[in-house]
């Protein structure tokens, strides 16, 4: 859920970047460290493995400049993709304000994709909230590879309601910034419309 | 969607004087109040040299991971906890469903002193919150969120 301290004047906003396994969220984030001022960015934490899959989440403090006075904070959040992390999912879903759900376009990873969408929006219920209703990005990611499955293909899958949606390549930052721009005009828009997906 | 969380500069005081009260009667190294959400909201004593933001965002990570484990043992939430350091030990406390209240202390305090302090602290913070509360409900000036317009969310993105 955004905040907004009327004090330091400041708005706070949640960002979940969701999506399959080894999909690219991660790499994402480490796209936009790497490439954000220092004054405008915080430390990047990332929870993982060892083997650097991430555990519980990746988080990622990000001011985006001031509306009106007010500093804008955008919190970038990671889940872990692998199936079996579904408890975290949902506790890192709470109190979120936008989703990015970063699709891995490799063929084979379709069916991935299917699930972890899914997923979201059977966890977003859970939450209270309602994809179809709350701001929304799809970031087809690794448009680069050999085996990446056609656009039209994974539209008609995974994009049926025809969400904003990018493509992407996270490992060399094709996408990665008009991704984030989108979905973070998306919470401001929907923040000042006073709706929200729920919850 | 109730609407966001909101804190108003008069509550934002009353708060930080608990905060710094709290630091001082339990001995305390720092004392921090975040959102639920893992925003920094006040803090108090030695916090120089911590990365705040990042404590805040794992702090309520901590405290949302316990919260689950509290729901599958069909326990109500856990309403503290202690994490015990070398040098510094920490203790995580639940203020109204709303807001996490953390005390970094060392040697110079107890957790018995910082239990009994933080239990009133807590008290008065909710207090706080229940007026934040009603007077959000009750807001009828300009709110930033009237006054943004698209040209500003525009403005925000321009490269």
């Amino acid at each position: 859920m955004s905040f907004i301290n009327y004090s330091s004047r400041e708005i706070n906003c949640k960002l979940v970047y969701y999506g399959p396994g080894l999909g690219g969220k991660t790499t994402n984030l480490q796209f936009i460290y790497a490439r954000t001022s220092p004054e405008a960015k915080g430390k990047m934490i990332s929870l993982a493995t060892e083997t650097e899959r991430t555990l519980f989440f990746d988080f990622l403090p990000l001011s985006l400049g001031e509306i009106r006075g007010f500093k804008t904070r955008f919190h970038l959040y990671t889940v872990p993709g692998q199936v079996f992390y579904d408890a975290s999912r949902k506790l890192i879903l709470k109190g979120v304000d936008g989703v990015v759900f970063v699709a891995d376009s490799q063929n084979e990873r379709m069916e991935a994709n299917i699930e972890s969408l899914e997923n979201l929006r059977l966890n977003l219920t859970e939450q209270g909230y309602n994809l179809d209703k709350l701001p929304y990005i799809i970031q087809y990611n690794k448009r680069d590879l050999p085996n990446a499955a056609p656009l039209d293909e994974l539209r008609q899958l995974l994009n049926p309601a025809h969400a904003t949606e990018f493509e992407a390549c996270a490992t060399t930052g094709v996408g990665v910034f008009e991704t984030l721009k989108a979905i973070a005009k998306s919470v401001l828009t929907e923040l000042r419309r006073g709706g929200g997906g729920g919850g | 969607m109730s609407g966001p969380d909101v804190m108003f500069p008069e509550e934002q005081k009353l708060i930080a004087s608990v905060c710094q009260r709290l630091h001082r009667d339990s001995n305390a190294k720092a004392v921090l109040l975040i959102g639920r959400d893992g925003q920094p909201i006040a803090e108090a004593g030695e916090v120089g040299e911590i990365d705040v933001t990042s404590l805040s965002s794992l702090t309520a990570g901590n405290v949302a991971a316990t919260g689950g484990i509290s729901k599958i043992l069909r326990e109500k939430d856990f309403t503290s906890q202690f994490h015990e350091g070398e040098k510094t030990h920490v203790h995580i406390t639940l203020v109204a469903g709303r807001a996490i209240l953390v005390v970094l202390f060392d040697e110079r305090s107890s957790l018995g002193l910082v239990r009994l302090r933080v239990r009133k602290a807590t008290e008065e913070m909710a207090r706080i919150f229940e007026q934040v509360t009603r007077k959000a409900a009750s807001q009828t000036g300009p709110s930033i969120l009237n006054e943004i317009t698209d040209a500003d969310i525009d403005k925000l993105f321009n490269d």
